[in-house]
């Protein structure tokens, strides 16, 4: 038997290069490079800004004067106002900026609500299966029907009672997200669940003697959680819409307990047909490039998680130098009899998942 | 080494294809060249990854975006016309070639066929794409084709669609389809590989005819060398993305040369190899253990899969009865669908038995709670059919041996036990620094023995072995069952080995069951039932085993057509 065949492929990918969005990073080629370069560029602007709100603002977001007297309201952009005033008076540069910290905190909170309990129902539901499982699947595709905005409306109502304080205005909208988001997070891991259950590893910790929990949380869970970073984006965007939605339909967060996009949209309004552009371009626009920055990291981190979406570099010519090493990553011998398919089996997608 | 002759349909000269993957550029095929004379069966064997499919592939043009393809692969029409150069070749003028010139047989009959369309429709798609025919036509050449493929009445069948036949009679229609364009060479991509040894038969007597009556050349992917054997012309033999040797089939059976070749030849068990080893086995034993309590007892064990929206119940096990004593390997031979596994499952719990008695290490397991049957659990391993699957990805090979010893308390972790399961790596032959390996860092051979590390780990008194080595290549499958022979006879454990591989069982088992639907058919030692087997269903099983031996194979082809003829 031939020793040069069952010597592995030295794992070149230890240390640092095997964190999350780095390994992805060097994984992704061409256009998914730069799609997953432009969400994180994005996403990290974001999250700097939000964190540096009181250094990168030049006004507190509730700051109507200063020393020399009032801002004044409308006031075009100039040196002491970048990107001008809004009709309240506000700074519309600070107001943007201190705007991202709401918008973090609502997806901070929208995600810590859904995503325990999702997991946690989509975990046990899937590996019981059952009554349990069918149940929870009809509550979940009800909520599917369900108008997250309305919903929202509703809770803001409920919490608020009509004022809006910033926790009010920021649980409102993650509660009716949380509401919304519960079944995806379910759906998909549920889903994982079920087809990771009928794999032999599982079976084998079965026939060992492990008892159900230490199957679901060692064996399962870990294996299960490959699609989340889709739906975690997916969430983190649909956040901060509702957020917005919130309060471009009036039901947000008053101006003076904390900057928010979509109350200052709504106020720019009527502005927009007299030719007061600032007022409105400058929030839209960071809610668009949120929005955008992080389902562009979604979606290349689902691309690049599956084999079959992942563009790779070209082959090259002229290698003779990995004559000597296997000819399927992981050693030949782990294809199954396919040849050509071993090529693009399970070690592939297995290797993600580390 | 056999040069390109003018009256070749393929001939491919120094072709190199190269995949590109997350690790880089691999080179999956190397300056191979090879001719295929017209008529004739030209067999590539090899391991997997060996190259031979990306080969076979290449001639119709078939390898993914990612392959990087040099060299010629020149195609000749069936008349010898016209000649193209595949690797050029791309869209539309592919597509004329392939099945005019060429037409592929894919391994797995149940996915090649589309499930909502009639067999016949799929068969006259061919005709569609290469020329004009009406449908009354078309319906016609489908059902010709049909009919000398052998599927009975096939004015009637042709509507039928593909889950209305079994899996041998699929691969026929696949066949059928390939040859309804009268193309110059088939491709068969291990045509029997996914079929049961019986069906298998059939299928090699229908390649045959292929090439005797419609005179198709064949390129024969295959692993089996007992295929081989039975169908091939000349052989070449891949490894490492390159030819090593190549030559007619008798010499290359007789006299191989390249050292690669030969430890192949060797690594192919036989028939009758076993006798000597049970002998030797048995005389080891201390005397009166045939007397001793059996551990395991089936008293007409009967396991039912509920069936679903109205449709029957399905009788997997039906009054099965056999006994395995202390220190006893029983071989369960059957085909897919015989209830093997299922009874390797009730076993060891994993499947619910409905109805007789099966006795295991004193538990009774119709009715058993799974906490009643916990601590039985413990004197009980298994091993899984696939490697690749029976670990958990995320685990090192060190933490997945060392699951076993932390559920049951021996440790308090996986890095307390790392001293016992270096030991247990050890005595499967792996280095111990493989326990900080992931599973996909192993091959399939490795992985299979850390999956016997792990199975061990608890001292089982029995141990069940559901197809261990069937996803192997035959080379590391010998190894394994080698390694398998020695740990049995060290720790004397009992075990169930199941295959549907009779000349692995003869191996290792001291008695083999021959179970046929669901029915244990035979039972005796391995000189009993295979030296004398007395059901018809094990005497045609045995008598559709290729054995690697051109002229034996011959022979014993003979007989299987005899023993056809009879039925």
């Amino acid at each position: 038997m031939s020793t040069a065949v069952l010597t592995p492929a030295p794992d070149t990918h230890r240390g640092w290069r095997r964190l999350p969005l780095i390994r992805q990073l060097q994984q992704s080629v061409g256009l998914q490079r730069g799609m997953l370069v432009a969400g994180l560029v994005l996403s990290g602007l974001f999250l700097l800004t939000a964190v540096l709100a009181p250094v990168l603002a030049p006004y507190e977001y509730n700051q109507l004067r200063d020393p020399a007297g009032p801002f004044g309201a409308q006031q075009e952009p100039s040196s002491a106002h970048w990107l001008g005033t809004t009709v309240g008076g506000y700074d519309v540069l600070s107001r943007v900026v201190w705007g991202s910290r709401t918008a973090l905190y609502v997806i901070v909170v929208a995600i810590v609500l859904s995503i325990f309990v999702g997991v946690l129902l989509g975990l046990v539901s899937g590996y019981f299966g059952g009554w349990l499982d069918r149940v929870l699947i009809v509550v979940c595709d009800a909520i599917y029907a369900f108008p997250t905005l309305l919903l929202a409306i509703v809770v803001a109502i409920a919490i608020n009672g009509g004022q809006s304080s910033m926790w009010g205005g920021i649980l409102a909208a993650a509660i009716a997200i949380t509401v919304v988001y519960i079944p995806q997070y379910f759906r998909v891991v549920r889903a994982e669940t079920v087809r990771i259950k009928a794999e032999a590893f599982v079976e084998s910790a079965k026939v060992i003697g492990a008892g159900h929990w230490r199957i679901m949380t060692r064996h399962v869970l870990r294996n299960a959680t490959r699609t989340l970073p889709l739906i975690l984006t997916l969430n983190a965007s649909e956040a901060i819409l509702t957020l917005a939605g919130l309060g471009f339909l009036g039901f947000g967060i008053e101006p003076s307990s904390a900057a928010e996009w979509g109350y200052d949209l709504n106020r720019a309004l009527a502005d927009v047909s007299s030719g007061i552009w600032w007022t409105s371009v400058f929030p839209g626009l960071a809610i668009v490039l949120v929005v955008l920055g992080l389902t562009l990291v979604g979606e290349s981190l689902n691309d690049l998680a599956d084999p079959r979406l992942r563009t790779r570099r070209r082959a090259v010519a002229s290698r003779a130098d990995v004559a000597e090493s296997p000819v399927v990553p992981g050693g030949s011998l782990a294809a199954g009899p396919g040849g050509l398919a071993g090529l693009e089996g399970p070690d592939e997608g297995r290797r993600f998942d580390q | 080494m056999r040069s390109r002759a003018v009256n070749d349909v393929v001939g491919i000269e120094n072709l190199s294809v190269s995949f590109a993957t997350d690790i880089g550029t691999v080179d999956a095929v190397r300056d191979v060249s090879l001719g295929v004379a017209a008529g004739e069966v030209l067999a590539i064997v090899g391991e997997s990854g060996s190259g031979k499919t990306v080969t076979a592939r290449s001639i119709l043009g078939l390898l993914p975006e990612t392959a990087l393809t040099r060299g010629a692969i020149l195609l000749t029409s069936k008349d010898g016309a016209t000649t193209s150069d595949v690797v050029t070749l791309s869209g539309a003028r592919l597509g004329e070639v392939r099945g005019r010139d060429a037409a592929m047989v894919f391994q797995e009959p149940s996915t090649a066929l589309n499930p909502v369309y009639p067999v016949g429709w799929q068969i006259a798609e061919g005709l569609r794409a290469h020329g004009k025919y009406s449908r009354k036509e078309a319906r016609q050449k489908a059902i010709d084709v049909l009919r000398r493929v052998g599927i009975p009445d096939p004015e009637h069948r042709v509507d039928h669609y593909p889950h209305q036949f079994s899996g041998g009679q699929k691969q026929r229609i696949v066949i059928a389809q390939a040859l309804v364009l009268d193309p110059g060479v088939i491709i068969a991509d291990e045509p029997t590989t996914a079929l049961d040894v019986t069906v298998q038969a059939e299928i090699l007597d229908l390649l045959r005819r292929c090439r005797d009556e419609f005179g198709a050349a064949i390129v024969l992917i295959t692993h089996n060398m007992g295929v081989v054997a039975d169908l091939a012309d000349r052989v070449a033999v891949m490894y490492q993305g390159r030819i090593v040797e190549q030559a007619d089939v008798r010499s290359l059976f007789a006299a191989p040369q390249d050292p690669y070749t030969q430890q192949l030849l060797a690594a192919v068990p036989r028939l009758g190899q076993g006798v000597a080893r049970t002998r030797e086995r048995a005389a080891a034993r201390p005397s009166g253990w045939q007397e001793a309590a059996p551990i395991v007892a089936a008293r007409d064990l009967r396991i039912v899969y509920p069936g679903r929206l109205r449709q029957p119940d399905f009788v997997a096990v039906d009054g099965v009865g056999f006994e395995i004593r202390p220190g006893e390997v029983l071989g369960l031979v059957g085909e897919s669908g015989s209830g093997k596994t299922t009874i390797g499952r009730a076993i060891a719990g994993l499947t619910k038995v409905t109805g007789g008695s099966l006795q295991v290490l004193g538990a009774e397991m119709n009715g058993v709670k799974e906490k009643a049957f916990r601590p039985v659990r413990e004197r009980i391993g298994f091993v899984f059919q696939d490697p690749a699957s029976s670990f958990n990805p995320l685990l090192t090979i060190a933490e997945a041996v060392a699951e076993p010893l932390v559920v049951h308390k021996r440790f308090p972790n996986a890095a307390a036990a790392r001293a016992r399961v270096d030991e247990l790596l050890e005595q499967v032959q792996l280095p111990k620094a493989f326990g900080d390996r992931f599973p996909h860092e192993l091959s399939g051979g490795q992985r299979q023995r850390a999956s016997l590390a792990r199975s061990l780990a608890l001292e089982p008194e029995l141990l069940i072995a559901d197809e261990p080595t069937s996803a192997l290549d035959v080379s590391v499958q010998a190894r394994v069952l080698e390694l398998f022979d020695e740990l049995q006879r060290e720790h004397g454990f009992a075990a169930l080995f199941i295959s549907h591989d009779l000349a692995v069982v003869d191996l290792l088992a001291d008695r083999i069951a021959v179970l046929y639907k669901g029915r244990l058919v035979e039972e005796g030692t391995g000189a009993e039932v295979l030296g004398a087997p007395q059901h018809p269903y094990t005497q045609r099983l045995l008598a559709s085993l290729p054995v690697p031996e051109p002229d034996e194979q011959a022979l014993r082809r003979g007989a299987w057509e005899r023993l056809r003829a009879a039925d």
